[in-house]
């Protein structure tokens, strides 16, 4: 399968990928894992591409301030092999971990991830678990949104046109916190039919967030309430009554984990 | 619009104008002609195509051309030296780990970027490592022995040569 026809631009600094993406209908292109699947279906057509890839600001991951700090443009396998993430955020090692398969996490990044916000995708569930932030930046520069604020329906984000994700930021959760991740994959894809991510603070306090069930992922702490409100996804994969189900099962097994 | 790329595929440097839809599977096929890389489902899920970009297993159906532009590329061709076969190539040979062959280029790259990092899996973290390939002829038993029986080979002591046969 071929793509339709595109300009392609490979940016050396954000500034000079913002500025390209003023041009019309251009996509960012970080490991292509998300995009180029959708534009060799010919699903997603942009005019050109801006190439982030060997922009090495975006890269990486460093602690600051009491928070671990993402770079967009980093593989879901450096997140799941990274000592900092095992030690201090293993929830983010575990479930990169369990993202596509190894060639797909050897390309696939966090930020394109999280911008293209698949219903489907794990890392929207993982940082809206452990309070997140996502930081943006864009013609009038860098803004910091929430990650309870970012996902706003199928595949849509609070990200403005010309804006591109620089970095995930999370708090390190306190010593004692205990977290997992817990999928029912898609036997092929292994995207999530239902993912749980659940982070449990020493004090009790307990953060909830599904993804795979409905437009996108969304916190549930108060579990019950969350999902008697939800409208659930349908597809071939699974009906709104089997995910409903899994929904709970899944949540139970996530909860066990980490009492 | 076409775009000059430079890049060493199995050691051999190319440098060629492409147009950035070309997906990098296609170059290495249609225009380097190393047809070894397969298109299997052409969707990222059966790892026919994989190769290595700087050292990682990669799906080449997902990947563009323009972006392996000063990457060092190994293909299944690459992977025997001086006529030798890889370890992994012969084991595939002596545990029968191929029936029809289409999935095997692709098994074979992925086991390759594997036992870089595991130097002596046991069965489960090889079936885990192969979560990326499909073989349409379900023929993994043989699979998981080639791969062990690679791994056994490669981390196993060379041979020395003795006096004898040195001088012979």
């Amino acid at each position: 399968m071929i793509p339709v026809a595109f300009d392609y631009q490979k940016a050396k600094t954000v500034d000079e990928a913002i500025a390209a993406l003023s041009n019309g209908n251009s996509k960012i292109l970080a490991g292509g894992h998300s995009l180029l699947p959708a534009m060799k279906l010919r699903m997603s057509q942009p005019s050109k591409l801006v190439d982030i890839s060997s922009i090495s600001a975006l890269k990486g991951i460093k602690e600051e301030d009491g928070e671990i700090v993402i770079g967009a443009a980093t593989t879901h396998a450096d997140i799941a092999s990274e000592k900092l993430i095992k030690n201090k955020l293993s929830i983010f090692a575990e479930g990169a971990s369990m993202i596509g398969d190894v060639q797909v996490r050897n390309h696939g990044t966090i930020g394109g991830s999280l911008a293209h916000a698949d219903p489907a995708g794990d890392w929207p569930a993982l940082v809206l678990a452990v309070d997140a932030t996502i930081e943006a930046q864009g013609k009038n520069g860098k803004r910091r949104i929430k990650a309870t604020e970012f996902f706003t329906g199928l595949f849509s984000t609070a990200l403005q046109e010309n804006e591109i994700i620089i970095a995930i930021r999370v708090p390190i959760p306190p010593e004692g916190t205990k977290a997992t991740y817990q999928k029912f994959s898609q036997p092929a894809s292994r995207f999530a039919i239902v993912g749980c991510a659940v982070v449990r603070f020493p004090d009790g306090k307990t953060n909830i967030a599904f993804t795979g069930i409905s437009d996108n992922a969304f916190r549930a702490d108060n579990a019950e309430a969350a999902l008697s409100a939800v409208i659930f996804l349908s597809d071939h994969y699974a009906s709104a009554e089997y995910r409903k189900h899994l929904a709970k099962v899944y949540l139970k097994k996530a909860l066990q984990a980490v009492v | 619009m076409s775009i000059k790329i430079t890049l060493t595929v199995n050691g051999v440097k190319h440098t060629n104008k492409v147009e950035p839809r070309m997906l990098l599977v296609h170059y290495l096929r249609d225009v380097l002609k190393l047809t070894g890389t397969h298109v299997g489902c052409d969707t990222s899920g059966c790892g026919a195509c994989t190769i290595h970009v700087n050292g990682k297993a990669t799906k080449s159906c997902t990947m563009l051309a323009v972006q392996a532009d000063k990457a060092k590329i190994i293909t299944i061709e690459g992977m025997a030296t001086h006529h030798e076969l890889h370890p992994l190539q012969e084991a595939f040979n002596q545990c029968h780990g191929l029936q029809c062959g289409f999935c095997t280029p692709g098994m074979i790259m992925t086991a390759a970027d594997f036992l870089t990092r595991n130097k002596k899996p046991n069965e489960k973290e090889i079936r885990e490592a192969l979560e990326g390939n499909l073989c349409r002829c379900t023929g993994y038993e043989n699979i998981v022995k080639s791969i062990q029986y690679a791994a056994d080979k490669m981390s196993a002591p060379k041979a020395r040569k003795t006096k004898k046969e040195a001088t012979v």
